[in-house]
């Protein structure tokens, strides 16, 4: 009998330490840097793009639909964007010609592509979607090779002006995971092999592009009377 | 009887502390989860992680809490012949086990990803039913 009672109280012991040994794991778990990450290939349901169609930039009427699958870890989306892509905004969006729309196609070989196509989206929720766009692309080389790079975003994300807050609560709950994936998938459906690619006019172009050659092809789709010429 | 009680015991407590891990990523406590193949994100942001409104990974963190009350009380010694507690576990698990197998079709059919942690927690399920079934064996009645 006392035996018996001996051996449910080592049990106790036992009981006790693993309950404390557990609670400290969770403790941890709570406590440590939380990074962020976005999930791949999730299930897209009808909410996650209903009036969704992409990030737009131009006139609503302008004559042409541009439509960009990029890639924010990508260097070549990266030269573009920093070299091209003023010139493609002054020339062809400014003037109302082009309205220009931006897709994610995060590549599985970029490992922060889908966080940072994540950290637009939602810096989007506060109508500053275009000014995290530049700045990912702004500062590629810095988070490019980090671990944590939400870490990154969400310093990109305070000096653009959005209110940090919300923006971390956005990201933790990959909130647009199934917004990037549909765009993902869109682009797989398109053909969309690498990034940047462009669909221009109805063609697709599989290859990164000069300013000057997207103007003209955007001249050579446009109906006349068309393009001021650009001024040096 | 005693030794299969106590094995409860400390699988209920294993099965609450993963629920309870679960539900902490859920509501956003805890950043990334640890998982090796990444599948307990996407069954975890999947609507199927919500069960009649309820958070899935909460109903988990009831159902174990109850069920280590039970094996607790189970092991007190004014239980120790009775087998009231251990039908209440065999009935509990055994719901558990067809919920348990339940989400786990929705993961391989619907989701079509695995989460370590909601096999790890169908096994503690398994093995607590199991643990239930043996404890409610007839005992032959020792002579006094």
């Amino acid at each position: 009998m006392a035996q018996a009672a001996a051996g449910v109280n080592r049990f106790y012991f036992v009981l006790g330490a693993a309950a404390l040994a557990g609670i400290a794991v969770l403790v941890y778990q709570v406590q440590k840097p939380k990074a962020v990450s976005i999930p791949v290939n999730v299930t897209v349901l009808a909410a996650d793009t209903a009036g969704f169609r992409g990030y737009f930039l131009g006139s609503d009427s302008a004559k042409i639909e541009v439509t960009e699958y990029a890639d924010y870890q990508c260097p070549v989306c990266q030269d573009f964007e920093n070299i091209q892509f003023p010139a493609v905004r002054q020339q062809l969006i400014e003037t109302g010609i082009v309205r220009w729309r931006y897709r994610d196609f995060p590549l599985d070989m970029h490992p922060n592509a889908r966080v940072a196509a994540h950290a637009a989206a939602c810096a989007n929720d506060q109508g500053k979607f275009w000014a995290m766009h530049d700045a990912l692309y702004q500062h590629q080389a810095e988070w490019s090779p980090m671990k944590n790079a939400a870490a990154a975003f969400s310093d990109y994300a305070k000096a653009a002006g959005l209110d940090v807050s919300p923006y971390d609560q956005c990201m933790r709950d990959a909130k647009y995971a199934g917004r990037i994936q549909a765009s993902y998938d869109e682009g797989l459906k398109v053909g969309v092999s690498g990034t940047p690619n462009f669909l221009i006019a109805g063609r697709l172009y599989t290859t990164t592009l000069p300013s000057d050659s997207i103007r003209a092809i955007v001249l050579r789709s446009v109906p006349q009377p068309i393009l001021p010429t650009p001024t040096r | 009887m005693t030794r299969s009680r106590m094995a409860m015991a400390l699988l209920c407590l294993a099965g609450l502390f993963v629920a309870v891990y679960l539900y902490l990523y859920k509501i956003g406590k805890i950043g990334t989860m640890v998982c090796g193949t990444g599948g307990c994100e996407t069954v975890q942001l999947s609507p199927q992680s919500r069960f009649l409104g309820v958070e899935v990974a909460l109903i988990g963190v009831i159902g174990y809490a109850v069920m280590l009350v039970l094996a607790f009380l189970a092991l007190q010694p004014r239980h120790a012949g009775r087998s009231r507690p251990s039908n209440l576990l065999f009935l509990l698990s055994g719901g558990a086990l067809l919920f348990s197998a339940y989400l786990t079709g929705l993961e391989l059919f619907v989701i079509h990803a695995i989460c370590r942690w909601c096999v790890a927690s169908a096994a503690i399920i398994l093995a607590i039913f199991l643990l239930a079934l043996y404890d409610r064996r007839p005992r032959a009645v020792r002579p006094t």
